[in-house]
Protein backbone atom coordinates (compact mmCIF):
# COMPACT_ATOMS: atom_id res chain seq x y z
CA UNK A 1 0.00 0.00 0.00
CA UNK A 2 1.59 3.48 -0.93
CA UNK A 3 0.39 6.83 0.23
CA UNK A 4 -1.46 8.34 -2.69
CA UNK A 5 -1.57 11.88 -3.36
CA UNK A 6 -5.10 12.12 -4.92
CA UNK A 7 -6.71 15.16 -4.14
CA UNK A 8 -9.73 15.72 -1.47
CA UNK A 9 -12.55 17.55 -1.61
CA UNK A 10 -12.52 20.66 1.23
CA UNK A 11 -14.23 19.95 4.22
CA UNK A 12 -12.71 21.58 7.56
CA UNK A 13 -13.16 25.22 5.21
CA UNK A 14 -16.89 23.53 4.18
CA UNK A 15 -18.91 22.33 7.01
CA UNK A 16 -20.26 24.10 9.84
CA UNK A 17 -18.86 23.51 12.99
CA UNK A 18 -20.92 21.60 15.70
CA UNK A 19 -20.53 20.16 18.66
CA UNK A 20 -20.70 16.66 17.80
CA UNK A 21 -17.59 16.82 15.30
CA UNK A 22 -15.86 19.19 17.99
CA UNK A 23 -16.01 16.95 20.60
CA UNK A 24 -14.43 13.75 18.85
CA UNK A 25 -11.37 15.42 17.68
CA UNK A 26 -10.83 16.79 20.97
CA UNK A 27 -11.44 13.23 22.57
CA UNK A 28 -8.60 11.94 20.70
CA UNK A 29 -6.67 15.12 20.83
CA UNK A 30 -6.58 14.78 24.89
CA UNK A 31 -5.81 11.57 24.24
CA UNK A 32 -2.80 11.90 22.02
CA UNK A 33 -2.06 14.59 25.08
CA UNK A 34 -2.27 12.38 27.74
CA UNK A 35 -0.21 9.70 26.36
CA UNK A 36 2.57 12.50 25.67
CA UNK A 37 2.13 13.75 28.80
CA UNK A 38 2.18 10.33 30.77
CA UNK A 39 6.26 10.39 30.22
CA UNK A 40 6.45 13.23 32.42
CA UNK A 41 4.46 10.99 34.96
CA UNK A 42 7.06 8.09 34.75
CA UNK A 43 10.17 10.72 34.85
CA UNK A 44 8.12 12.61 38.27
CA UNK A 45 8.20 9.18 39.97
CA UNK A 46 11.40 8.42 38.76
CA UNK A 47 12.91 11.52 40.20
CA UNK A 48 11.10 10.91 43.58
CA UNK A 49 12.77 7.02 43.73
CA UNK A 50 16.00 8.79 43.07
CA UNK A 51 15.96 10.54 46.49
CA UNK A 52 14.98 14.30 47.98
CA UNK A 53 17.34 16.45 45.37
CA UNK A 54 16.17 15.17 41.70
CA UNK A 55 12.65 14.95 43.51
CA UNK A 56 13.39 19.15 44.08
CA UNK A 57 14.14 19.18 40.54
CA UNK A 58 11.04 17.86 38.95
CA UNK A 59 9.16 20.02 41.53
CA UNK A 60 10.81 23.00 40.96
CA UNK A 61 10.12 21.83 36.83
CA UNK A 62 6.72 21.91 37.66
CA UNK A 63 6.41 25.24 39.34
CA UNK A 64 8.16 27.14 36.72
CA UNK A 65 5.60 28.69 34.58
CA UNK A 66 5.73 26.37 31.31
CA UNK A 67 5.41 23.90 34.07
CA UNK A 68 2.14 25.26 35.20
CA UNK A 69 0.92 26.08 31.80
CA UNK A 70 1.80 22.08 31.02
CA UNK A 71 0.23 20.95 34.25
CA UNK A 72 -2.54 23.06 33.34
CA UNK A 73 -2.70 21.56 29.91
CA UNK A 74 -2.91 18.06 31.12
CA UNK A 75 -5.23 18.52 33.58
CA UNK A 76 -7.77 19.69 31.46
CA UNK A 77 -6.93 17.72 28.94
CA UNK A 78 -7.49 14.76 31.33
CA UNK A 79 -10.94 15.89 32.73
CA UNK A 80 -12.03 16.52 29.20
CA UNK A 81 -11.20 13.37 28.23
CA UNK A 82 -12.71 11.27 31.13
CA UNK A 83 -16.05 13.42 30.94
CA UNK A 84 -16.25 12.89 27.52
CA UNK A 85 -15.05 9.16 28.07
CA UNK A 86 -17.83 7.93 30.10
CA UNK A 87 -20.14 9.86 27.30
CA UNK A 88 -18.62 7.40 24.66
CA UNK A 89 -19.26 4.32 27.37
CA UNK A 90 -23.09 5.67 27.46
CA UNK A 91 -23.11 5.45 23.70
CA UNK A 92 -21.75 2.10 24.52
CA UNK A 93 -24.51 0.00 26.07
CA UNK A 94 -26.39 1.76 23.00
CA UNK A 95 -28.27 5.15 25.36
CA UNK A 96 -28.11 8.72 23.94
CA UNK A 97 -28.03 8.80 20.52
CA UNK A 98 -30.80 10.86 19.94
CA UNK A 99 -29.34 14.11 18.59
CA UNK A 100 -30.95 16.54 21.16
CA UNK A 101 -29.18 14.11 24.13
CA UNK A 102 -26.25 13.74 21.84
CA UNK A 103 -25.69 18.07 21.82
CA UNK A 104 -26.88 18.65 25.41
CA UNK A 105 -24.77 15.64 26.95
CA UNK A 106 -21.84 17.28 24.89
CA UNK A 107 -22.34 20.77 26.26
CA UNK A 108 -22.44 19.09 29.79
CA UNK A 109 -19.29 17.56 29.26
CA UNK A 110 -17.81 20.74 28.27
CA UNK A 111 -19.09 21.93 31.58
CA UNK A 112 -17.92 19.38 33.48
CA UNK A 113 -14.79 19.47 31.80
CA UNK A 114 -13.82 23.53 32.77
CA UNK A 115 -15.59 22.91 36.12
CA UNK A 116 -13.56 20.13 37.39
CA UNK A 117 -10.51 22.01 35.87
CA UNK A 118 -11.18 25.42 37.62
CA UNK A 119 -11.79 23.25 40.68
CA UNK A 120 -8.90 21.29 40.83
CA UNK A 121 -6.29 24.26 39.95
CA UNK A 122 -8.06 26.18 42.48
CA UNK A 123 -7.67 23.29 44.91
CA UNK A 124 -4.01 22.70 44.26
CA UNK A 125 -2.91 26.64 44.24
CA UNK A 126 -4.29 26.93 47.49
CA UNK A 127 -2.44 24.45 49.21
CA UNK A 128 0.66 26.36 48.18
CA UNK A 129 0.21 29.59 50.01
CA UNK B 1 -6.90 -17.86 3.83
CA UNK B 2 -3.82 -15.54 4.31
CA UNK B 3 0.29 -15.44 4.58
CA UNK B 4 1.85 -14.52 7.48
CA UNK B 5 3.19 -11.84 5.26
CA UNK B 6 0.06 -10.55 4.48
CA UNK B 7 -1.04 -10.90 7.83
CA UNK B 8 1.38 -8.83 9.27
CA UNK B 9 1.33 -5.93 6.83
CA UNK B 10 -2.61 -5.41 7.97
CA UNK B 11 -3.93 -7.02 4.46
CA UNK B 12 -7.55 -8.03 4.11
CA UNK B 13 -9.99 -7.95 7.20
CA UNK B 14 -9.73 -6.28 10.50
CA UNK B 15 -8.15 -9.18 12.73
CA UNK B 16 -8.83 -8.76 16.65
CA UNK B 17 -11.38 -5.64 16.19
CA UNK B 18 -13.77 -7.13 19.06
CA UNK B 19 -10.95 -7.54 21.22
CA UNK B 20 -9.46 -4.39 21.12
CA UNK B 21 -12.74 -2.55 21.19
CA UNK B 22 -13.34 -4.65 24.61
CA UNK B 23 -10.31 -3.87 25.91
CA UNK B 24 -10.81 -0.27 25.58
CA UNK B 25 -14.36 -0.20 27.56
CA UNK B 26 -12.61 -2.03 30.14
CA UNK B 27 -9.72 -0.49 30.83
CA UNK B 28 -11.71 3.11 30.06
CA UNK B 29 -14.44 1.73 33.19
CA UNK B 30 -11.80 1.00 35.15
CA UNK B 31 -9.88 4.24 35.00
CA UNK B 32 -12.81 6.48 35.86
CA UNK B 33 -12.18 5.40 39.87
CA UNK B 34 -8.43 4.89 39.16
CA UNK B 35 -8.43 8.98 38.11
CA UNK B 36 -10.43 9.93 39.78
CA UNK B 37 -8.58 8.40 42.92
CA UNK B 38 -5.39 9.59 41.58
CA UNK B 39 -6.41 13.23 40.71
CA UNK B 40 -8.11 13.50 45.05
CA UNK B 41 -4.59 11.74 46.28
CA UNK B 42 -2.37 14.16 44.33
CA UNK B 43 -4.02 17.08 45.49
CA UNK B 44 -3.82 16.09 49.20
CA UNK B 45 -0.35 15.27 48.78
CA UNK B 46 0.12 18.64 46.60
CA UNK B 47 2.53 21.33 49.26
CA UNK B 48 4.11 18.48 51.00
CA UNK B 49 7.32 17.93 51.48
CA UNK B 50 9.03 15.06 50.16
CA UNK B 51 9.15 12.75 53.26
CA UNK B 52 5.30 12.60 53.30
CA UNK B 53 5.09 11.78 49.78
CA UNK B 54 7.10 8.59 50.13
CA UNK B 55 5.32 8.00 53.23
CA UNK B 56 2.14 8.11 51.41
CA UNK B 57 3.20 5.57 48.76
CA UNK B 58 4.69 3.70 51.64
CA UNK B 59 1.17 2.42 52.22
CA UNK B 60 0.68 -0.76 50.86
CA UNK B 61 -2.50 0.33 49.44
CA UNK B 62 -1.79 3.47 47.76
CA UNK B 63 1.09 1.86 46.07
CA UNK B 64 -0.94 -1.22 44.47
CA UNK B 65 -3.74 1.43 43.19
CA UNK B 66 -0.88 3.71 41.69
CA UNK B 67 0.98 0.48 39.96
CA UNK B 68 -2.56 -0.74 38.91
CA UNK B 69 -3.25 2.58 37.44
CA UNK B 70 -0.23 2.75 35.57
CA UNK B 71 -0.99 -0.37 33.93
CA UNK B 72 -4.09 -0.01 32.69
CA UNK B 73 -3.17 3.92 31.87
CA UNK B 74 -0.16 2.60 29.42
CA UNK B 75 -2.79 -0.14 28.11
CA UNK B 76 -5.59 2.16 26.97
CA UNK B 77 -2.95 4.78 25.68
CA UNK B 78 -1.65 2.05 23.50
CA UNK B 79 -4.40 0.97 22.59
CA UNK B 80 -6.26 4.25 21.96
CA UNK B 81 -2.65 5.45 19.80
CA UNK B 82 -2.82 1.94 18.04
CA UNK B 83 -6.08 3.31 16.44
CA UNK B 84 -4.89 7.01 15.92
CA UNK B 85 -2.23 5.49 14.08
CA UNK B 86 -4.16 2.92 11.94
CA UNK B 87 -6.55 6.01 10.53
CA UNK B 88 -3.36 8.28 9.49
CA UNK B 89 -0.56 6.17 8.53
CA UNK B 90 -1.33 3.85 5.88
CA UNK B 91 2.03 3.39 3.98
CA UNK B 92 2.84 -0.49 5.43
CA UNK B 93 6.31 -0.22 6.48
CA UNK B 94 6.16 3.17 8.57
CA UNK B 95 2.29 1.32 9.67
CA UNK B 96 4.22 -1.56 11.75
CA UNK B 97 7.02 -0.12 12.59
CA UNK B 98 5.14 3.20 14.64
CA UNK B 99 3.42 0.66 15.95
CA UNK B 100 6.11 -1.44 17.01
CA UNK B 101 8.17 1.64 18.29
CA UNK B 102 4.78 2.72 20.07
CA UNK B 103 4.30 -0.78 21.91
CA UNK B 104 8.02 -0.57 22.81
CA UNK B 105 7.69 2.77 24.92
CA UNK B 106 4.93 1.71 26.97
CA UNK B 107 6.33 -1.66 28.00
CA UNK B 108 9.26 0.44 29.07
CA UNK B 109 7.42 3.16 30.53
CA UNK B 110 5.29 0.81 32.71
CA UNK B 111 8.22 -0.90 33.53
CA UNK B 112 10.33 2.11 34.78
CA UNK B 113 7.16 3.13 36.45
CA UNK B 114 5.57 0.10 38.66
CA UNK B 115 9.53 -0.37 39.35
CA UNK B 116 10.07 3.22 40.35
CA UNK B 117 6.76 2.55 42.49
CA UNK B 118 7.37 -0.71 44.51
CA UNK B 119 11.22 1.17 44.97
CA UNK B 120 10.01 3.07 47.12
CA UNK B 121 7.09 1.22 48.61
CA UNK B 122 9.36 -1.23 49.94
CA UNK B 123 11.81 0.80 50.94
CA UNK B 124 14.23 0.50 48.55
CA UNK B 125 16.29 4.41 48.20
CA UNK B 126 16.00 6.78 50.24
Amino acid sequence: MTQDSRPLSPHLQIYRWQITMALSILHRATGILLSLGSVFIVYWLLSLSSGEDAFARAQGLLASLPGKIFMLAWIAALFFHLANGVRHLFWDVGLGFEMPTVRRSGWAVVVVAISLTALTWWLASGVQA
Amino acid sequence: MRSPLGRVLGLGAAKEGPGHWWSQRVTAVALVPLVLWLVYSLLALSGQDYAAVIQWLRNPLHAVLLAVFLVTMFYHSYLGLQVVIEDYLHLGWLKVAVLILLKFAHVLLVAIAVFAVLQIALGGRS
